[in-house]
Parts: structure tokens; C-alpha cells; sequence
């Protein structure tokens, strides 16, 4: 007798946008799929399923990741973050404001991606972390002025094809106040 | 003092009124639920396996091995797949049999759909895929495109092959200027980012199919045709769409969910994935072309000579209609222009945002600026010596032609009057700048649709027809059309769209979605207002009326219909890495009322923004040896991202269409034309070379380096 053959499916426990959910899953289910097919969380989309396009990005406690590049099983134990979990209950979160007021989108498919990566931007910004269109990056700099340019460096894992980079940018500026150094 | 004015009891003048999406809140929360996303009891998941070969035929396909695997349920292939009805002649005319998926052991190019693969979980269904055994007999194939073919041959598509009148060669030997150069421009992908999906059912005989498409009444024909139904036992529904821009049709998804469905009696989902995306949906065909233009020393054309060629598949016969804007734009006594073909092993290209335009308008408007450049005349001074009374090819009157007025408020805003002609004399550190500009055109057009209009019990309004918005804005604009036309609110409008239930309508596709929409919606509040004025109480179930367009849209004038804009933009090139950034783009249009202000400004620039992407970055390389792509995904096939995409302005100037009942032109395309002209336009300005052959990339731009700089 040959040994059992190696276990293909886990029981695993997703905690996403505050709630707990526990499943059976296949170990090549990705995060993104387990969102999608399993617990019914179609917001968060699939453009290209292998970490070209930016459209299934979520927060993984609090920092932004490509959901089809994590397997669903690695994902136990963390928070994870969806474009249904940023709102708070009627009031919009203010990036998902600024989206909708600027009109930063049009088909809308990348624009959870979008949001949840403007959101980490943000974030990420004040807390000081510099990026390639940074001109000083020494700490004593300090926080850098969110800028267009900067803002489109930031966002520029999140691919949109209907075009709608313009708005998106104004609204990722007006989310963050920084409306007038991003003119 | 001052006193208010009496408010009227309804709200008018929403079109023309900036409006937030109707369905924004839906998209910013993600609550839009798009096809793949439709929960389904019972659903099996679908799998294609494209060629591995360029041509030849199956030998076999042993399906064994797959379907021992754990949750395989069936492998569909030609040797057991139900047959369907493909000599038919569709809404948009001869369908491109790619589509009818699994009919005969014929392989014609690389990525053609040889089997489907039907499982319990997308998981499952993929590893057997993975282990399908498909034998070929292998045969030689010739993929390699080029003007110079002589198979090539000249093909009537949705507008003649050839058109011709006066004498080319003698109108060049007595022209004091001539421009005779050659253009191309490489196989581009719609990459729209909602990969197909489609999922279907069959219920008794009838076929249920949730898709993602540009016209869900477009689809239904061709499914009931191909299943030899009758259309009113297919229903297609298709309520959010990810992007279209022209390759959302029918395609092998929508074909196999419903093969599928039929044999296993359970919900089917087919979802493609990004790199079959590459194969099976379309794309842009190569484009070769050669401008001859002859002039008088002020810049007058004397001949105007456009011929193009473009590479179509084996199975069907794509014109990309490039000699377009040089029909529309300038006349000519000598005016001769020709579109051609090449039958090679390689998937159809198909309509792409505008089709023909797009390319076409990349040679002629580069062109263009070589003729103004050999003239010493100023590129817009050089395009208003010619416009043109009538249409240079038909002689009908335009329709509103306000190309010029685009180019003088554009100039005024973009700063032209201050530019110094001379190429490569700016300097911004280690970057030559320069500025370029173009002409655009695209035709406006409407398709017959019908819409149905309710007046609802308690005062609001429904309006339901088989609309799509890809991203278009169409559910706002039609929404602020109904309102004004009813003479109520928008917020007393619903409107839904994407189902084939609600009766037939026109595709978003060819600018002419909004129109013939908008038309239909606006012939219904008329018949509802007078039958609200003859009826007392509104029934509990409402008052609908329905109206069709039909006769209305055939009794149209034939007369020049087209969108215009003029394209500014400022390019920055470092000759050093050769790399070219565009620093700022200015698109003015004339393309009839604008509805929306709000997603109009979006839809322009979104199509200037593919205009960068085309003129800079996007091109599908072929694999001579294999047949197949090169890095068909979006890491190898670059789509233009933020950092790219400089701010860009997109505004218009008043423009109406007089025989369109609430003035619409189009816009869905017009924005991508004259795009990329301007910035290679632009890059010529900064650096002195001419950039023929797109994408501008940077080793093209360090072998052409610089002239006279
Ligand atoms: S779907 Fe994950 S990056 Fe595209
Ligand atoms: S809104 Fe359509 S891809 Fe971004």
C-alpha cells in the first residue's frame, strides 16, 4: 500500500471586512477566487489573474495586494479589506466620493482596484514612504507634496483601459486634500 | 429686490447638465455585479483549450485522461459537439465563424478554440485543460503581413474598396509640393480589463444566457441563429460591462456556455481568460499604408492619393476601413483612395474604437503635417486652405462640419500662435519638446432600436431598452434624454438596459449607441405625453407605450454625418534613452450635443488616452516560427497606466446634428482619431525626424535620433 495521497483541500478561516468566514477550499484556490466564488464578494475583480492589471487589489492588513497572487490558504490570519468593507454603512468612504463626484471611472471594472489602492496610497503617503517620482528621499524630507506626478506613480500598478486616469488622479487628490498641489 | 422665478412643475434642461452615474454608486462600492459575478444554483465551470498549432488539422483529441480527473464532467471538441447553423447573415452582416466553436477538425491559426472542458469548480475544470491531449497534423503557415503581398486584394466592407476620380500621376507631376510616404501601424488589442464571460441555461428550449456584450439584442440573434432558434426563446442579459470597444460580439464563450449548458442540462459559466482575451476576441489588424499627396506651393492639394492594406484570417474577411478620414477630411481634383486585404494564418481582427479611423488617420494626418512642413505653412493654416464645401468623395452636404472652429478655439487654448515652427530647438534639460497637431473625424450614424416607456402609478417613469453601457455613461445620458423629453426629473426616471426582453435596440458600437438610443426614448415620451394628456387615473400597472424607429431612421437625408475635433499635444524626447513622455493634451470637438458634460469629458479622454497608448506603447508581436503572440498579457502587450497619461483637456464647441431629435452626434470614438498623428506630430517637432511606423519606441527614437538639432 502506497501512502495517502497528500490532502488537496484545507478548512480555513478568512476574516474579511470585520466578519469571519470559515471554508473548505482547494489549496490552488486564490484569495481573489475564494472572494469571488466562495463567500459571494464580486467587488474585488479579475482582469488578468496573474498580478498584471491591479483590478483585484484588496488591503491585507492595511497595505494593498494583488488578491490573485495570494493563495486563499496564506490568507488565514490576516484582515483583509474589499471595496464592499470600505464604505461605512450609507456614508461613502471619501475616496469612493471623490470617484463617484469626479466621475474617476467609467465601465467601473478596475475601479475597486482603483479605490483600494487610492486608499493605501494615501495612507502610505502620509506615512512618509517616498516612491520613484520622490525628488528627495532623505528621512529629514519629510512627507513629500502628493502631486499629480506623484499620485500617478503610486497608482500606476492599477491599469485602466476605458481611460479614466484624469479623473482618477483629481479624485485621488481630492480624497487626500491635496487638491492644489495636484492641479 | 429681487424675486425668484417661478420654478415650472417639471424640470428641463437636464441634457446639457453635468449628472454623476446613475449606477456610480454600484461601481464605487462594488455592489455592480458584472456577468461572471451572477450567481448561478447548480453552476458548472467551463474551460477552452485553444491550438497549439497555427494550421493544420485535429487528429485527436483523447479526452480520457481528463476525465478521470476529479469533477470533470464532460470535454466538448468537434468530434461531439452539437452542430450549429453558420450560413446565416447576421445584424451586422456575414458572422465570423470563430465564434461557432467546435464545427470541424480545421485549425486556422494560432489560439482557435479545439475544446471545452466542463467541471464542478474553475479549479478543476483548469487542470484538465492543463492535461487535455490534442494531436495535430501540423501544416506550414504564412503570418507575415506587408503591403507588398501580391495576394493582397481590395475589399468592399461597411464602405467601398475603391474610390477614384481625376488623374493621380499627372495631378503629382504638375504639383510644386509632394509628400510620398509610407505609414504603419502594428496589431493592437481592445484589452478591455472585464475579461468574456458568459454563463447559460436552457430551460425546456429555451436559452438563457448572462453575458458581458455591446448589444445584448445583437447577441441574441446570433445565438438563435446558430442554434436554429426562434429569437424570442433566447434571452441575453448583460447589465454591467467591463469594456467592450468593439470585441464584446459573440464569441466563443457565449457559444460554448450554451453547447455546454445543453448537454449537461445545468448552468454552464465560460470565462475567458486575459491570454486566450488575446486570441479569440479580435483585435486591430496591422495596417501598411502610402499617402501621396500633391500641392501647390500655398499648400492647395491637387492630389490626395490614400491606399491601405490590412491582414484579415483565413475564415473571414475584415476590412479596416483606414482610407476613411481621407474621404471626409479633403477634396482633391486628383482624390484616389483603396483599401486592401491579406488572407494569412491568424485570427480575425475585428472593429476596433475607430475602426479604420484610428490608423487611417495616423498616416494622413502625419502626412499632413510633412505636406505643411515641405510648404513652410502652418499646420492648421495648411488644413483650413482645404476644407472641402461638400464631401470630397460623395458631394453630399455636411451635416455640421465645425472643424475649423476646433482648431481656432483650440489653438487659441493650447498657445499655438506662439510656437516657433522650426524643429528641434526646445530644450527642457535633457528632454527636446514639441508640439503637434491633427485633424479628426469619425462618421455619425444611427442604428433602428425600440424602447418601451411606463409611466408608473406613482408618478415616476421606466424606461426599458436593450441598451448597453460598456463605460459609455449611456443609462445617465438616457436617463437626462427621458427626463427632458417627458418634461419631468431625472430623478424621476429609472432607466434599465442590457436585456434582449426589453425588444430590439442598436449596439454600442460605432459612436451611434447614445443616438439611436436616445432616438428611440425620445419618440416614446412623445406618444406617453399624449397619452397621458387623454387619460384620467395611471392604472396600477402603469401606461407603457412602445416606439420603434425603424421608418424614421430610413427616411434620413443621406448627407456627410460626422464628429470632428481638432488634436493638440506637447511632447517631451530624451534622445538619450529615447524615451517620449507626452506632457499635455488638448482635444477640441464638434460631435453634435453633448448629453452628459460630466462622463462626455471621460469618454473623450479616455479615447485621447488610447490615442497615447497607440501612438507610444501598444503593439502584438507575432511569433513567425509559432504562429502565436509574444507575451499576450498586459505585462507584455502595455496598455498606456497613470504614468503615462499626462493631464488632458477635452472640451467642445457648439455643434448639433439638425435632423437628430435631441442633436446627437457621437462621441465614442472621435477621440482616439488624429491622436497619435498629433504626437508623432509632436515628436517630429522636438527631435526633426519623422516617426512613420508606430509604436514610437525608444529604440526607434535612438536610431532616428535627431536632425539639424
Ligand atoms: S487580476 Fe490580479 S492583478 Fe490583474
Ligand atoms: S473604468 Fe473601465 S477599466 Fe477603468
Amino acid at each position: 500500500m502506497g501512502p495517502a495521497p497528500a490532502p488537496t483541500h484545507s478548512a480555513i478561516t478568512l476574516q474579511v471586512n470585520g466578519e469571519k468566514y470559515t471554508l473548505s477550499v482547494d489549496h490552488r484556490t486564490t484569495l481573489l477566487d475564494a472572494l469571488r466564488e466562495r463567500l459571494d464578494l464580486t467587488g474585488t475583480k479579475k482582469g488578468c489573474d496573474q498580478g498584471q492589471c491591479g483590478a483585484c487589489t484588496v488591503l491585507l492588513d492595511g497595505r494593498r495586494a494583488v488578491s490573485c497572487l495570494q493563495l486563499a490558504v496564506a490568507a488565514e490570519g490576516r484582515e483583509i479589506t474589499t471595496i464592499e468593507g470600505l464604505a461605512d454603512g450609507e456614508r461613502l468612504h471619501p475616496v469612493q466620493q471623490a470617484f463617484l463626484d469626479l466621475d474617476g471611472y467609467q465601465c467601473g471594472y478596475c475601479t475597486p482596484g482603483q479605490i483600494c489602492s487610492a486608499v493605501a496610497v494615501i495612507e502610505e503617503h502620509a506615512a512618509g514612504w517616498p516612491s520613484a517620482a520622490t525628488d528627495d528621499v532623505r528621512p529629514e524630507a519629510g512627507v513629500p507634496e502628493l502631486t499629480a506626478e506623484e499620485i500617478r506613480e503610486r497608482m500606476s500598478g492599477n491599469l485602466c483601459r476605458c481611460g479614466a486616469y484624469v479623473s482618477i488622479v483629481q479624485a485621488v487628490a481630492r480624497a487626500a486634500g491635496a487638491e492644489e498641489a495636484a492641479v | 429686490m429681487t424675486t425668484a422665478p417661478t420654478r415650472p412643475a417639471a424640470a428641463q434642461g437636464s441634457v446639457g447638465t453635468a449628472h454623476t452615474r446613475v449606477e456610480g454608486r454600484d461601481k464605487v462600492t462594488g455592489a455592480a455585479r458584472y456577468a461572471a459575478e451572477i450567481p448561478f444554483t447548480g453552476l458548472a465551470h467551463g474551460w477552452l483549450v485553444l491550438s497549439t498549432v497555427a494550421r493544420g488539422r485535429i487528429r485527436a483529441v483523447d479526452a480520457d485522461a481528463a476525465l478521470a480527473l476529479p469533477g470533470v464532467l464532460a470535454v466538448l471538441h468537434h468530434g461531439n459537439a452539437p452542430r450549429l447553423v453558420t450560413d446565416y447573415v447576421g445584424m451586422l452582416g456575414v458572422p465570423d465563424p470563430t465564434a461557432a466553436v467546435f464545427q470541424h477538425d480545421r485549425v486556422p491559426h494560432a489560439g482557435w478554440p479545439v475544446a471545452l472542458v466542463v467541471a464542478e469548480t474553475p479549479e478543476q475544470a483548469r487542470e484538465a485543460a492543463d492535461t487535455l491531449a490534442v494531436r495535430y497534423d501540423e501544416e506550414p503557415h504564412d503570418i507575415a503581413f506587408s503591403a507588398a503581398r501580391p495576394d493582397a486584394y481590395p475589399v468592399d466592407g461597411y464602405t467601398p474598396a475603391v474610390t477614384e476620380k481625376g488623374d493621380v500621376e499627372a495631378g503629382l507631376a504638375a504639383s510644386a509640393v509632394v509628400v510620398d510616404e509610407e505609414y504603419t501601424t502594428p496589431e493592437e488589442h481592445h484589452s478591455a480589463m472585464e475579461p468574456h464571460a458568459a454563463t447559460a441555461r436552457w430551460d425546456g428550449g429555451r436559452l438563457e444566457v448572462v453575458d458581458s456584450n455591446q448589444g445584448s439584442t445583437w447577441v441574441q440573434s446570433e445565438l438563435a441563429a446558430m442554434f436554429a432558434l426562434d429569437p424570442s426563446a433566447v434571452r441575453v442579459v448583460s447589465e454591467h460591462v467591463g469594456g467592450g470597444f468593439g470585441s464584446k460580439g459573440v464569441r466563443a464563450q457565449q457559444v460554448a456556455a450554451a453547447m455546454a449548458a445543453s448537454v449537461l442540462g445545468r448552468p454552464v459559466r465560460v470565462v475567458l481568460t486575459r491570454r486566450q482575451v488575446f486570441s479569440l476576441t479580435g483585435y486591430r489588424s496591422p495596417t501598411a499604408q502610402r499617402i501621396r499627396l500633391g500641392a501647390d506651393a500655398g499648400g492647395r492639394l491637387r492630389v490626395l492619393e490614400h491606399r491601405s492594406w490590412n491582414q484579415t484570417s483565413t475564415v473571414y474577411e475584415f476590412v479596416e476601413s483606414s482610407a476613411g478620414p481621407a474621404r471626409v477630411l479633403y477634396d482633391a481634383e486628383a482624390h484616389r483612395t483603396s483599401q486592401e486585404v491579406v488572407r494569412l494564418d491568424v485570427p480575425s481582427p475585428t472593429w476596433m474604437r475607430a475602426p479604420g479611423e484610428a490608423p487611417g488617420s495616423f498616416a494622413l494626418e502625419s502626412a499632413f503635417d510633412e505636406l505643411a512642413e515641405k510648404c513652410g505653412i502652418d499646420p492648421i493654416e495648411l488644413r483650413l486652405r482645404n476644407e472641402p464645401e461638400t464631401g470630397p468623395v460623395s458631394g453630399l452636404p455636411f451635416a455640421g462640419r465645425n472643424l475649423a472652429a476646433c482648431f481656432r478655439e483650440g489653438a487659441r487654448r493650447f498657445g499655438w500662435a506662439e510656437r516657433d515652427p522650426r524643429p528641434g530647438v526646445r530644450r527642457d534639460g535633457r528632454w527636446l519638446l514639441g508640439t503637434g497637431t491633427a485633424a479628426a473625424s469619425f462618421p455619425v450614424g444611427a442604428g433602428a432600436s425600440t424602447a418601451a416607456l411606463t409611466a408608473e402609478a406613482d408618478g415616476t417613469f421606466t424606461v426599458r431598452i436593450a441598451a448597453a453601457d460598456i463605460g459609455t455613461g449611456a443609462r445617465t445620458a438616457l436617463t437626462l434624454v427621458a427626463a427632458d423629453a417627458l418634461g419631468t426629473a431625472p430623478e424621476r426616471v429609472r432607466v434599465r438596459v442590457g436585456d434582449s426582453a426589453f425588444g430590439s435596440a442598436w449596439i454600442a458600437g460605432g459612436s451611434m449607441g447614445t443616438r439611436s438610443w436616445s432616438w428611440a426614448v425620445t419618440e416614446a415620451a412623445r406618444e406617453l405625453r399624449e397619452r397621458l394628456a387623454l387619460s384620467g387615473e395611471i392604472p396600477p400597472e402603469g401606461i407603457t407605450v412602445r416606439s420603434d424607429t425603424t421608418e424614421a431612421i430610413g427616411a434620413l437625408a443621406r448627407k456627410e454625418r460626422h464628429s470632428f475635433g481638432a488634436q493638440f499635444a506637447e511632447v517631451a524626447v530624451d534622445v538619450a534613452t529615447g524615451e517620449v513622455r507626452v506632457r499635455r493634451m488638448l482635444g477640441i470637438f464638434a460631435a453634435g450635443r453633448i448629453v452628459n458634460p460630466l462622463t462626455a469629458r471621460s469618454q473623450l479622454i479616455g479615447g485621447m488616452t488610447w490615442g497615447i497608448s497607440m501612438a507610444l506603447h501598444e503593439e502584438a508581436v507575432r511569433d513567425r516560427v509559432t504562429g502565436a503572440h509574444y507575451g499576450a498579457d498586459l505585462a507584455g502587450y502595455h496598455v498606456a497606466t497613470h504614468a503615462d497619461v499626462p493631464r488632458i483637456e477635452a472640451d467642445w464647441v457648439d455643434d448639433t446634428d439638425p435632423d437628430d431629435p435631441v442633436g446627437i452626434k457621437g462621441i465614442g470614438e472621435v477621440g482616439i482619431v488624429g491622436a497619435a498623428a498629433a504626437i508623432a506630430n509632436a515628436v517630429w517637432h522636438a527631435t526633426g525626424v519623422r516617426h512613420r511606423a508606430l509604436p514610437i519606441r525608444p529604440d526607434r527614437v535612438l536610431t532616428g535620433g535627431t536632425a539639424g538639432v
